[in-house]
């Protein structure tokens, strides 16, 4: 297909991967933002074509991941009730709440449905006027505009049976919360390309300046995320620390302004918990007072619902770039896809549900680096599988 | 979740007052918003995400990313220390990698 072929071409990767070599003279930690990279990075083995000391951490970008339990289980809630059709995008179906998931509820009678785009709901909604049609509305910016849009036109065309669940996440509050901890381990992003195209990169300039760290804004195929790579090892090689657009062919600084006026018109930014990582303040989006009348969170009594998750998931420290799957004693033991305890395992751009997909349980390379940097941190089974021809 | 993929626009239309298109991605067709990128015309490639048009694909870019990422081990190779045989000559230089001046540098 056009512009995805070309940027899978393996000679070119290993040209890039060249040059990187032939720069790199010591070792770094980048991570790359979202979650599709993280998919595609593990997918396509490319944390292991970099260079000896060039290392990828997962980010938090995967809004599946960090949507936090408590609202999955308010969505499950609602969308038990019998007058109810709930509406979602296919990739929340799978996530268990405390109680079994989406698929659960509709095997069990409840009116669930995956729908292609937030538009689907307002075809629902006409087609169904005695019953109530709830989104599940969730994503980062990428996704904000698709779901603005259903909340403008439900109000605009009166459908008052229209609401949405709203779990927005933005990417740059986390990203500033990943680097003011004094764990921190990143020296240079992969930004997050998509976001981006919706949003532009302006908000990223004040970020890379006073925290004085590489934002290399990237796409997502294989070629996409080497150049990255290589973009941002080139600067911190350099010494520089400025956000520079690997992704031109898709946006610009500005980004897309009609969305980001549509945007600002549905949505006001507010806190947010994360799953694994907590509140960070100014980190979502609401919908503002003037959709009242379509926000779900009011319309049902469901707010009070508050879950607490299983202590021994790491993943806040892995969407923080302080571990990585292979650190974790319950990850392909006690946790995996289908018994998910927290967010990297629950959805596939998760960092360890992507770990498991392609087999990274079963001869784990990719970790080898890793232990190999720093050997207090591999879990004694992980190590044990190392010894035994793990980077053969 | 942020998955969004490029494709062909066939046709625009309206539909309760929004823009749409129909829009092929290798053998598949699928409808999308074009609210967000109403100047989009057909037989141009737009980013697709969850039903919307975010973007409009900028063809001289990608061919011109394409092509620097393409020639990169040719001009490293230019980038590389030129060493001269100074064993043998009065003039031994050593040139250094010219930085930036090679032209595969993306903005």
């Amino acid at each position: 297909m056009k512009y995805l072929d070309e940027y899978r071409d393996g000679d070119v990767a290993a040209r890039i991967v060249a040059e990187m070599r032939r720069i790199q003279t010591r070792p770094w930690v980048l991570m790359e933002v979202c979650g599709g990279q993280t998919h595609s990075i593990v997918k396509n083995g490319l944390d292991q074509l970099l260079p000896e000391g060039v290392e990828l951490v997962h980010g938090p970008g995967c809004p599946v991941c960090v949507t936090p339990l408590e609202m999955i289980d308010r969505a499950h809630a609602i969308a038990r009730l019998p007058n109810v059709i709930f509406c979602s995008f296919g990739d929340m179906l799978r996530v268990p709440g405390s109680d079994g998931d989406l698929f659960t509820i509709k095997s069990e009678g409840g009116d669930v449905r995956v729908v292609y785009s937030p538009l689907d709901c307002l075809k629902i909604a006409r087609a169904n006027p005695a019953k109530q049609v709830v989104f599940f509305a969730i994503g980062f910016e990428t996704t904000a505009p698709a779901n603005a849009m259903l909340a403008w036109r439900a109000r605009e065309e009166k459908l008052n049976n229209v609401s949405l669940l709203v779990s927005h996440v933005l990417v740059p509050p986390a990203l500033e919360a990943i680097l003011a901890s004094p764990e921190n381990r990143v020296q240079g992003f992969l930004g997050p390309g998509h976001v981006c195209a919706v949003m532009g990169y302006g908000e990223y300039l004040p970020i890379s300046a006073n925290y004085k760290v590489p934002i290399v804004i990237t796409g997502f195929e294989p070629l996409d995320i080497l150049e990255g790579v290589l973009m941002t090892v080139k600067q911190l090689e350099e010494g520089r620390a400025v956000v520079e657009n690997q992704y031109s062919r898709i946006l610009d600084q500005t980004g897309n302004l009609p969305a980001q006026k549509l945007i600002g018109k549905v949505f006001e930014v507010s806190d947010r918990k994360w799953r694994g990582i907590g509140t960070i303040p100014h980190s979502g989006y609401r919908l503002r007072q003037e959709f009242a009348a379509h926000d779900a969170e009011k319309l049902f009594d469901v707010a009070d619902i508050l879950t607490l998750e299983p202590e021994i998931c790491i993943s806040g420290e892995i969407l923080r770039g302080i571990k990585k799957p292979h650190d974790c004693p319950a990850f392909a033991t006690l946790c995996d896809p289908q018994h998910p305890l927290g967010a990297t395992m629950v959805s596939a751009e998760g960092a360890c549900a992507a770990y498991y997909a392609y087999g990274r349980h079963l001869k784990p390379q990719g970790a080898g680096k890793l232990h190999q940097i720093a050997p207090d941190l591999a879990p004694a089974s992980a190590g044990a599988a190392l010894v035994s021809g793990g980077r053969a | 979740m942020c998955l969004a993929i490029p494709g062909k626009v066939i046709d625009t239309y309206d539909q309760n007052g929004l823009r749409m298109a129909r829009v092929q991605f290798g053998g598949i067709t699928r409808e999308a918003c074009l609210e967000y990128v109403p100047e989009t015309k057909t037989g141009e490639y737009v980013l697709v995400h969850v039903g919307f048009a975010i973007s409009k694909v900028d063809e001289a870019e990608a061919e011109r990313t394409y092509q620097a990422l393409k020639e990169l081990d040719q001009l490293s190779e230019l980038e590389s220390p030129f060493v001269e045989d100074f064993q043998d000559s009065d003039t031994a230089v050593l040139i250094p990698p010219a930085k930036g001046s090679s032209g595969n540098e993306i903005p």
